[in-house]
């Protein structure tokens, strides 16, 4: 165990563990918009930005993202230095500006402050933050079926030749964790469709409600060592899938 | 192969070889103060130093020929002219840090240099300076090239090992260094060509010969691309300290046709704007760092009265919007958001809050970025502002563009010395002008595009840009 300071607290922490957990864990509430606990962190919103430093730097300071920066003994850490909260606002700033009509954009960037965006709107955007979430957790599930494409402002989440992607079984959990629910699918009669692709649903034999698509109950009783008829009853299967 | 060892190729890495150890090796090159030429001018002999240091199972060392700047060619004439110097100083390193593997990393649009550099490597490994046991040492080391993904952002470090590594070329988050932790994760030298390039001088020459040429802390030469308004353009060494007074009158012959000078841009893409009254500013890291610009790679454009500076920081601004990998926030929308803002100072619609507007965001990019795309792309913007604000302030109060340069602030008259010559009517291809001959001709302002082609063919300065 090692101590480092939290806005004048001293806390006790794991050699090694991100700041972000130990800073969560005492409650206290920094905004992210790309970080998600199932999934490696990538430093894309910048949003988790503290300012740190240490006795022998001599009052000087750094700015790091909390979600990837290791716990040291002895940091001393400002979670609402004044830089950090300008900072967090004029990127919510700019978040605001891309995404004008995202509820969940608008909320966070209100939270901090900013109503209105000071710079140039972009009316014709989408809300699809580029978070990396749904591109992570695909990965992490081992499917790869979708993955960031282009540069700069025009990057963009899609499947490969932005076609119904041969690698999605359907699992939703893209879309289920995006934070701006940009992702689109649909499921009716049985069927969900999702990146432009149908699947048939599994459906519980007891009193016929779907359950998951056919393909990731086939994927998962391969993979997992399960009976497929465990994906056909209701109470086994619930929405967090 | 045979010219290079008839200037003593080779040499440095036999005296490195046969009657040196990797620390003393390393203790040479920290002593010959040498510092990357890629832009950070971090010192050479300390990296290796840190990365020799960690145990591990492979170390690697990399060069670094992506060579991004618009307009730059150094690293290109080093790579194509002497390939094997890049090979020794590779060797060099990779005796030093105790690497076993090596990458060069060549820009895409570079097909001669590859085309040098695999000959230069089949060369050495017929003949036993790459492979097992070198010289007959129990060196062994290889050198593969990777071609580069076309990418400015490529040449950073982390984005350039995850290409290496043939993931796409995007700059990974992270607080530990890639001397530490570089290529498939094991400490990785990343050195620019032409630091490497020096190795083999300096072990041969000696640590001391290579500092008694340039400045205390910024030791020996330095290859510029000098471009842009002066008489002679092109490639040039230099010492490092030398002035730019010296480097734009001496060696670039003064600008052309004796006009004003303006600003001379040092540091490519995202490197600065630096004003006359800074002529005599020694060319080293830390005074062109210390003036809001920085030595990068070594670009150099030379910038006169015609040159709207405003329109320059637009422009290098449209550049870095365009190669910002997009995967952080400050920079993907921080960028594009100043972007927008310089256009609309350029035509005629700014506010003179834009510009406070644009300090403040300027720095919230550079703190907030993830890699140095972004962290130094605002330099271009705050550089100008800080010299040049009354250019600003003249297009944004004024509603003009002092160089004549901003389409929508400037408008074109003819003068009464117009001699009626007819010469600029057909040249306008719009329509715009009219006039009969041996009168003086008229434009129609609403059909003039401010394209210019009358004041090209104009013979007697009776066209004004105002
Ligand atoms: C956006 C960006 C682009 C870069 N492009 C290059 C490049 O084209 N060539 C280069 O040598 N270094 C480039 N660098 C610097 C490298 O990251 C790295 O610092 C350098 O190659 C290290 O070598 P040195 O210590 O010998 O300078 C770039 C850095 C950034 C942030
Ligand atoms: S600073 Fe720019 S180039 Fe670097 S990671 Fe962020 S978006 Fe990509
Ligand atoms: S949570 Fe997005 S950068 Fe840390």
């Amino acid at each position: 165990m090692i101590h480092i300071t939290i806005n004048g607290k001293v806390v006790q922490a794991k050699d090694g563990e991100m700041l972000l957990t130990v800073i969560r864990r005492e409650q206290i509430d920094v905004p992210t918009l790309c970080h998600h606990e199932a999934v490696e962190p990538s430093g894309a919103c910048r949003l988790c930005m503290v300012e740190i430093t240490k006795p022998e730097w001599d009052g000087w300071c750094d700015y790091v993202t909390s979600c990837l920066y290791p716990a040291a003994d002895g940091l001393i850490v400002n979670t609402h230095a004044p830089k950090v909260n300008e900072l967090r606002s004029s990127i919510l700033d700019m978040y605001l500006a891309r995404h004008p009509k995202s509820p969940e954009i608008r909320q966070l960037a209100a939270e901090y402050g900013v109503l209105k965006t000071q710079f140039e709107e972009i009316v014709d955007g989408n809300n699809c933050i580029l978070c990396g979430i749904c591109t992570r957790i695909c990965d992490t599930m081992g499917f790869h079926a979708i993955s960031m494409v282009g540069r700069g402002h025009g990057k963009e989440v899609a499947p490969p030749l932005n076609m119904a992607p041969d690698a999605c079984v359907g699992c939703l959990s893209c879309a289920k964790n995006c934070p701006t629910n940009y992702i689109e699918y649909n499921v009716s009669n049985g069927n969900l469709s999702i990146w432009k692709k149908d699947f048939k649903m599994a459906a519980c034999k007891e009193c016929g409600k779907t359950t998951i698509t056919k393909e990731f109950a086939e994927y998962l009783s391969k993979n997992r060592d399960i009976n497929i008829d465990y994906f056909e009853n209701v109470t086994n299967v619930t929405e967090k899938n | 192969m045979k010219e290079y060892i008839g200037v003593d190729g080779y040499q440095a890495l036999a005296k490195v070889l046969h009657k040196m150890t990797p620390d003393e090796v390393i203790d040479e090159i920290i002593n010959s103060g040498l510092r990357g030429r890629g832009g950070g001018g971090f010192s050479a002999g300390k990296k290796w130093k840190i990365c020799k240091n960690i145990k591990a199972e492979k170390h690697y060392v990399i060069c670094n020929g992506d060579e991004g700047d618009p307009g730059a060619f150094m690293d290109r004439s080093i790579m194509e002219g002497d390939p094997h110097g890049v090979l020794e100083g590779m060797m060099i390193a990779a005796y030093a840090v105790g690497a076993k593997e090596g990458y060069i990393y060549v820009r895409d649009e570079y097909p001669l240099a590859v085309t040098h550099l695999e000959k230069a490597i089949l060369d050495c490994e017929r003949s036993g300076l790459l492979g097992e046991n070198i010289l007959g040492t129990d060196f062994s080391f290889s050198i593969k090239i990777a071609r580069g993904a076309g990418a400015f952002v490529c040449g950073e470090s982390s984005a350039l090992m995850k290409s290496v590594a043939g993931e796409v070329g995007e700059p990974r988050a992270t607080y530990i260094r890639s001397v530490v932790k570089g290529l498939y994760d094991e400490p990785t030298v990343l050195n620019n060509v032409e630091t490497l390039v020096n190795v083999p001088t300096i072990i041969r020459k000696g640590a001391d010969w290579y500092k008694s040429i340039g400045t205390k802390k910024s030791t020996g030469t330095k290859v510029f691309s000098l471009v842009g308004k002066v008489r002679n353009t092109g490639l040039i060494e230099v010492p490092m300290g030398i002035t730019l007074r010296e480097i734009i009158y001496d060696i670039g012959g003064g600008i052309l046709d004796d006009r004003p000078f303006k600003a001379v841009q040092t540091g490519g893409p995202s490197g600065g704007c630096i004003p006359e009254s800074m002529l005599d500013l020694p060319v080293d890291f830390d005074s062109l760092t210390e003036v809001g610009s920085m030595m990068g790679s070594g670009g150099m454009i030379v910038m006169d009265d015609t040159t709207c500076i405003v329109d320059v920081a637009k422009y290098f601004l449209e550049f870095l919007v365009e190669e910002s990998c997009g995967k952080c926030t400050p920079c993907r929308e921080g960028l594009y958001q100043l972007h927008k803002l310089l256009e609309k100072i350029c035509s005629g619609k700014g506010e003179m809050s834009d510009i406070e507007k644009m300090e403040r965001l300027s720095e919230n990019v550079m703190i907030g970025s993830l890699c140095g795309l972004g962290k130094s792309g605002p330099n271009p913007l705050m550089s100008t502002l800080k010299y040049f604000k009354d250019e600003y302030i003249a297009h944004i109060k004024d509603k003009k563009c002092p160089a004549g340069v901003c389409p929508e602030l400037i408008t074109y008259k003819i003068l009464d010395n117009c001699t009626g010559c007819m010469a600029c009517i057909p040249a306008c291809g719009y329509d715009a002008i009219e006039g009969k001959k041996k009168e003086v001709h008229v434009i129609t302002q609403d059909k003039c595009t401010k394209c210019g082609a009358c004041y090209a063919v104009c013979n007697f300065d009776s066209i004004l840009v105002s």
